[in-house]
């Protein structure tokens, strides 16, 4: 422990945490935040106009066919949901396993879960035929007495994503409680008291409060914590349960759980190094954190491409021909190019993680994390459209390629995403201010000497 | 009306037509008809459709017009109150104010008629809902059709409510009404009696009518210089002339493939591409069912020049250069001994080992052999058959000749060259054109364009305005088949009244009564003129019996044609041994050169000679091989392409005597090395929405002396690329066992060889609960050995089942909605390999993989065993369709099914749901009639017998290769032929337990022909 750099630059009190972290939100907008809002916000128009085509003209639009019945907007769902993850881990797991580097991270990961989610969600609704009965999916009491049909992976995917936008809701929203009160006592603002004073729910900071919050916020961590399992393994069995080669295979739901966590770092990465940047937070989200992310990422990493292997023996184990061909056809077939792409980018360039040196230097982890994202997509666009494309009957195969629609509705969800993320910083604390005062030195030293 | 020029043309498109397409082809160019909806949502394409009619079709806006065409309607459909009369999507149901006499709402009723092709005739029953035509069946009495159809046949419903059709009289394109058209007839015609009619022309195609004849004789005879001259493009001139060469008359000639135990096919394509063929194909796929008590087959040798159907059902093929074909028939009849010292041309040694086993084998099976050579081998080759068939004893056993079907056999090459004379010399004044499309499908060569405009009048009677009627004066809109009174004969001389299941929608006159108009004043009805001409030749006395009779059973007895010996000509066989050596040395000089290659041309195999360019579901039918629709293309052999570096979709020039035309490449296996072949019948310039900008035009290479086959066509690359919508992509099996072929001795040895295979898993190796079937439990088997690709399965799936046409740009992206697909595949190399048809529709699997993962229950598991598709609770996640391991099911991607044509409303089954975008489909077994006939069966108090329910695809099938029944029914036939050896089920492995198996494909090769030896 001696030999670990701080979490937190020397120097720092509790009203100095108080105050920088809160500057952010109650100092005038920056410039630069308009212009970088604006961007997102016209990619989130792309988004509507996207849809508002996609709805009145019907899912052809996209390049789904036959035998391709689900391309990019699946292949964006999964990748939106994988982010999420690793919110839920750094904020509920890492908890409970009272790893507290990650105290300066958390609220913006849970927040960039909350947002992912969002984004993902989209996407099922999208890819319907008719999104207009999109209802039917949920179990309400219908007065025909129709129900889901509860062997469906859709069906489960309904439950655990629904669940896990819940929970990670409350989750985001308990641990801001405590802050927002800190806001509203700060602002000047009237109106502004009068929102953060709501928000807070009338939060005083008294023993009691603490006492309850604590227990609550531990309850939340413990339902959210079985949440970073069970939904990446739900979505995995929307192909796992399938027939197709390429789909159906036992070891789906804990490499995509890995392959989750992996890309969720990899966004944290994405987010953290900027934003540190751009509000001088080195002092909280400091080399160490980046350093922690990247081991987290290299370990997922491994996971991942332990998985990507044991598919392709297995294919070859198995002694299964149209298995084989899947594994065949994914590496030398005519979507090659996307697979050795997502071997680039999810099993050689995190290797570089192994050095030191580059876990260290801010701009390689940030290159990195671009280049995991963009593979992790990849993988997702593989295992969809390679297994698909060629399965069981050669006289049915067929080839899939997105269309303009289906790029504008993944650009418009990352806009989607930004805007709220721009949103999110620029009116709520992106570090939370309470548990960075919990691991002040003199946070510590009252612990010590207890 | 002299003049000479192309400015004379009667009716020149008005400028903004021409803008308005040209703005139509750029900017949607060849994506036409993604969905009618659309188009007619196009502004642009609004105002052609208002301005396509310059002075008239306007009207169809107004109110009136309107009304009149649902006044129509409605008396046709005598179905008072079934449309709205407002623009509003009021629509009131009001009950027949007076019952008509046997029409029970909702339930069909069946009229025998018949639908020609090429002028012979096929005997259908056409299902009609409340007046309304809706699909074609084939008469189970009629000769040709043995209750089965073709792919053109079942096709017809929607050529009848094909809204462009032609639907005003027009003089110069101004509307005139019926009688302006008889009095300037009349006028003619007065005109004429004093020259004896020397200027009158009439053109039709092959006329097989009795009565059309009639009629046309008693022309001929009120003006005895007048000229009938017949074209048709897809002709049977060789036919003709190879028999006249062997008889020295006109012969028609009928085959027995019931009876033929060897066959040797001369470039003739029995099986789908003859009159009779429907027939044919039955006949010999009976004679070739291996059962386990029956294990005999015939054996079937192709000799052929383009890949075809017959081709890949042969035991043993030869593909050789269309100029081969006659030197082949001459070494077999040197072979057989029947040109003793002649000489025979030296053949390539796999030609005369192929020969030698041929003729051993016909010799070893004299008087049970068949010797067929096609519309498309050239005179000496029929000719030699003939000659062959007479030698071997086969003649009055498996080939029966006749007297012609046709009313005045004659060389329709020349007939229409000689009109074409007669025309640029100035000698005809009135041309009437019965049907047809002459503009569009004449030789190039001949020039008939410029010749017809040489003519003063010009008279054009066709079901849609085309390249033809632009050139004449009147345009006469004909009425439908399905609209007219007439009759035909069958290719064995059988003949069929037609009668018309509906009035003609759009007031359209048929050649009977174009020829009343010429020849009786006042013209007659159709129907008078059909009920005169047979109550004067009516075999019994009462003549409302014999037509009331006649028309029910759809045919008229005795009148098949009686067989007779024809003896062979004198000097018959040497003739045509002359003329075949002839043959053979022209041909020598083809494919000399790097880039000059043979051309052969063939009618298109979904469109056929263009006629059918307008109609959707033909356009969308894959072609048998290539699987392409909405385009023709210049097919290749696999190494010919090679040694040019052509890949299909490379756009190519070809030019053939100076003519040139630009086409996509396509490689074809087994197309002979050597040669090219092109589809005619693409390429409308003028016809409507849906054909127009598809393919090229091949008729412009296709000359007098190279009808079928040119021995010197240059290709070009142009560097061009042109996207082709192929429905299937990849023909090889990839080492899988879906199609399980065997020899008849590999059978004998192990009959069982097909289902061992691949091993299904136990039936309880699965976690959730099986299902009882308790009552019935349907299934259905697939012969492999009958199946010949024809594609008629398709269509009357299409047409059964309501399945909307998509369009080349949705095919191309891989959207096509037929449910049922015939899979084809090749076995062997580029060259010369096996390929095999094999259609695939749901399994409806006992254990669907779809039904688990619909998360609404929209697919679920009828106590039948039928996987029921439920629209209306379809969300439209596809996940089904991503879980069918055989890829059946079709999805609305865009709202296909066009629902605001009201003409096309009429034409579709109301007993199935129009699916709406964003729903899933597939084939359901046609549960409409299976629920039809359990309704039919309770009311009588009866069990559903076997044979009752038939679905579409199998009651089209020309060669019985699709068996419906219980499988809960050891009896039924489809149980039976489950429990043959050679059945087994497609992927069985899945443990899906499919309700749809195939019976492996049986092929009888000669053993001294086997691959690999020699």
């Amino acid at each position: 422990m001696k030999d670990r750099p701080p979490l937190i630059a020397p120097g720092y009190t509790s009203a100095t945490v108080t105050d920088k972290i809160s500057a952010v939100v109650l100092r005038g907008t920056p410039r630069w935040w308009f212009a970088a809002f604006g961007a997102a916000f016209l990619l989130v128009m792309l988004l509507l106009f996207t849809l508002g085509h996609l709805f009145l003209r019907g899912i052809g639009i996209y390049g789904v066919n036959i035998p391709v019945g689900w391309g990019w907007d699946i292949t964006n769902f999964v990748w939106w949901i994988g982010i999420g993850h690793a919110g839920t881990l750094i904020s509920a797991i890492l908890l409970l396993l009272r790893q507290d580097w990650r105290n300066s991270i958390n609220r913006f990961a849970e927040a960039m879960t909350l947002f992912a989610v969002a984004c993902a969600a989209i996407y099922p609704v999208a890819h319907l035929g008719r999104p207009w009965v999109l209802y039917w999916l949920l179990p309400y009491p219908s007065t025909m007495g129709v129900w889901p049909q509860f062997r469906s992976p859709l069906v489960w995917d309904v439950f655990a994503v629904s669940t896990y936008a819940t929970i990670s809701l409350l989750f985001w929203f308990v641990g801001l409680i405590p802050d927002l009160a800190t806001l509203r006592d700060r602002t000047r603002n009237r109106f502004a008291q009068i929102v953060y004073g709501i928000l807070a729910m009338g939060w005083r900071g008294s023993a009691r409060h603490w006492h309850n919050y604590e227990s609550a916020y531990l309850m939340l961590a413990g339902l959210a914590t079985p949440l970073v399992v069970s939904v990446h393994s739900v979505v995995s069995f929307d192909f796992a349960v399938g027939v197709v080669p390429g789909w159906h295979s036992t070891i789906f739901p804990p490499y995509f759980v890995a392959g989750a966590i992996f890309s969720g770092f990899a966004m944290v990465l994405t987010l953290a190094i900027p934003l540190r940047a751009l509000f001088g937070l080195e002092d909280f989200i400091t080399d160490r954190h980046l350093q922690n992310m990247a081991k987290v990422m290299l370990a997922t990493g491994l996971i991942v491409a332990y998985g990507y292997l044991i598919e392709i023996f297995m294919a070859w184990y198995g002694d299964n021909r149209y298995d084989m061909y899947m594994s065949v056809n994914r590496m030398l077939g005519p979507y090659a190019f996307q697979f050795w792409s997502l071997i680039a980018c999810n099993v050689i360039a995190p290797q570089v993680l192994w050095i030191k040196r580059v876990r260290r230097s801010p701009a390689f982890l940030f290159v990195i994390a671009i280049v995991v994202n963009v593979g992790m997509w990849l993988e997702r666009y593989v295992i969809i459209v390679t297994s698909l494309h060629r399965d069981f009957l050669p006289s049915s195969w067929g080839m899939y390629s997105g269309t303009i629609w289906d790029y504008s509705t993944f650009l418009g969800t990352i806009g989607l995403f930004l805007a709220l993320m721009f949103l999110f910083i620029r009116f709520l604390p992106m570090i939370s201010i309470f548990e960075m005062r919990a691991i002040l030195p003199e946070a510590r030293a009252e612990e010590v000497k207890e | 009306m002299s003049g000479t020029t192309r400015t004379d043309q009667p009716r020149g498109p008005a400028p903004d037509v021409a803008t308005a397409r040209a703005r139509l082809a750029s900017s949607r160019g060849r994506e036409f008809w993604r969905s009618l909806e659309e188009l007619a949502g196009d502004p642009a394409f609004q105002d052609l459709l208002k301005d396509e009619f310059p002075a008239g079709a306007s009207e169809w806006e107004d109110g009136l017009d309107r009304r009149r065409f649902l006044q129509l309607a409605a008396a046709s459909l005598a179905f008072a109150g079934l449309s709205a009369c407002t623009r509003q999507p009021l629509e009131s149901i009001v009950p027949y104010a007076k019952q008509p006499e046997e029409i029970v709402p909702g339930r069909p009723r069946f009229f025998a008629t018949a639908a020609t092709l090429g002028g012979y005739a096929a005997g259908l029953l056409v299902e009609s809902h409340e007046g309304r035509p809706t699909k074609i069946e084939g008469n189970p009495d009629h000769p040709a059709s043995l209750g089965a159809t073709d792919l053109f046949a079942q096709a017809l419903v929607l050529g009848l409510y094909d809204p462009d059709r032609s639907q005003l009289l027009l003089e110069l394109g101004e509307i005139r009404p019926w009688n302006a058209f008889v009095q300037k007839m009349q006028a003619a015609l007065r005109a004429q009696q004093a020259l004896g009619g020397a200027g009158i022309r009439i053109l039709t195609g092959t006329v097989t009518s009795p009565t059309l004849g009639d009629q046309l004789r008693a022309l001929l005879a009120r003006f005895p210089k007048a000229g009938w001259h017949q074209y048709e493009p897809a002709g049977r001139d060789n036919a003709r002339l190879g028999a006249r060469l062997a008889f020295g008359e006109w012969v028609e000639s009928r085959y027995d493939f019931s009876r033929a135990d060897v066959i040797l096919a001369l470039d003739a394509d029995f099986a789908v591409e003859m009159p009779g063929s429907v027939r044919y194909a039955r006949d010999f796929a009976d004679h070739r069912r291996v059962r386990h008590d029956e294990a005999r087959m015939s054996r079937l040798y192709a000799v052929e020049s383009t890949p075809t159907a017959t081709g890949t059902l042969a035991d043993h093929r030869l593909a050789v250069c269309a100029a081969q074909v006659p030197g082949i028939a001459l070494a077999c009849a040197a072979e057989l001994g029947l040109l003793p010292g002649g000489s025979s041309p030296s053949l390539p040694a796999d030609s005369k080992r192929f020969v030698t086993a041929a003729c051993a084998d016909l010799k070893r099976n004299a008087g049970r052999g068949l010797v067929i050579a096609g519309e498309t081998a050239p005179p000496a080759a029929h000719a030699l058959a003939h000659a062959l068939n007479h030698r071997l004893g086969n003649a009055g056993v498996t080939v029966l000749h006749t007297d012609p079907v046709e009313v005045e056999p004659v060389d329709q090459t020349a007939s229409i060259r000689r009109l074409v004379e007669d025309m640029r010399a100035g000698r005809v004044d009135l041309l009437a054109i019965v049907g047809g499309n002459p503009v569009f499908d004449a030789p190039a060569d001949l020039g008939f364009t410029d010749a017809l405009l040489k003519v003063p009048l010009r008279v054009h009677l066709g079901l849609e305005e085309d390249e033809t009627s632009e050139y004449c004066h009147w345009h006469i809109p004909q009425a439908h088949p399905l609209e007219t009174w007439s009759d035909a004969r069958a290719h064995d001389g059988t003949v069929t009244v037609m009668q018309p299941l509906i009035e003609p929608l759009y007031g359209g006159r048929s050649a009977h009564e174009l020829l009343s108009a010429l020849l009786d004043d006042p013209p007659r009805h159709g129907r008078e003129v059909l009920r005169d001409r047979w109550r004067k030749r009516a075999p019994s006395a009462d003549f409302e019996a014999f037509w009331r009779k006649a028309l029910h059973d759809g045919i008229v007895p005795g009148t098949a044609l009686p067989p007779r010996i024809v003896p062979l000509r004198a000097g018959a066989i040497e003739d045509a041994a002359e003329a075949a050596l002839e043959a053979a040395s022209s041909g020598a000089r083809s494919g000399n050169g790097e880039r000059v290659l043979e051309i052969i041309f063939r009618p298109d195999p979904t469109i056929h000679d263009g006629r059918f360019a307008n109609n959707g579901w033909l356009q969308e039918t894959p072609k048998p091989l290539s699987k392409m629709t909405w385009d023709n293309a210049a097919y290749l052999a696999p190494a010919a392409a090679e040694r040019l570096g052509i890949a299909s979709g490379d756009v190519v020039e070809i030019e053939v005597e100076g003519r040139t035309v630009e086409a996509p490449a396509w490689v074809q296996p087994g197309h002979p090395d050597g040669a090219l072949t092109v589809h005619f019948g693409y390429g409308r310039t003028k016809c409507g929405r849906v054909g127009i900008g598809t393919g090229f035009n091949a008729y412009v290479l296709r000359t007098e002396r190279g009808m079928w086959s040119h021995p010197a066509a240059s290709i070009r690359s142009t560097g061009k690329r042109q996207a082709l919508a192929c429905t299937q992509e990849h023909f090889s099996m990839e080492g899988r066992d879906l199609v399980r072929v065997g020899t008849l001795a590999e059978y004998r040895s192990d009959p069982g060889f097909a289902g061992k295979k691949e091993e299904a898993p136990p039936k309880d190796a699965t976690l959730y609960p099986g299902f009882s079937y308790e009552g019935h439990a349907w299934g259905v088997a697939i012969d492999l050995s009958s199946c010949t690709g024809c594609n008629a399965c398709v269509v009357a799936c299409v047409a059964e089942n309501n399945i909307p046409v998509v369009g080349k740009d949705q095919v191309r992206r891989g959207r096509e909605m037929q449910w049922l697909r015939i899979d084809r595949y090749y076995e062997g190399g580029p060259d010369d390999p096996d390929a095999h048809h094999q259609p695939v529709m749901c399994m409806q699997c006992e254990q669907a993989p779809c039904e688990v993962v619909c998360p609404v229950g929209a697919t679920s598991h009828s106590s039948e065993g039928l996987n029921d598709m439920v629209y209306n609770r379809c969300v439209g996640t596809r996940y089904c369709s991503n879980n069918c391991p055989y890829k059946v099911r079709r999805f609305n991607f865009l709202q296909y099914s066009d629902e605001k044509t009201p003409v096309l409303k009429l034409g579709r089954n109301p007993d199935v749901t129009v699916r709406s975008r964003g729903v899933m489909e597939k084939c359901t077994y046609c549960v409409q009639r299976i629920n039809s006939a359990r309704i039919t069966a309770e009311k009588e108090e009866r069990p559903i017998k076997d044979g009752e329910i038939r679905t579409a695809c199998q009651q089209a099938c020309p060669t019985q290769a699709i068996v419906f029944g219980d499988v809960n029914d050891p009896s039924s036939r489809v149980s039976r032929l489950k429990a043959e050896p050679t059945n087994y089920g497609l992927l069985e492995h899945l443990n899906t337990r499919p309700r749809t198996t195939y019976l492996a494909k049986i092929v009888n090769t000669n053993p001294d022909l086997e691959k690999g030896k020699g």
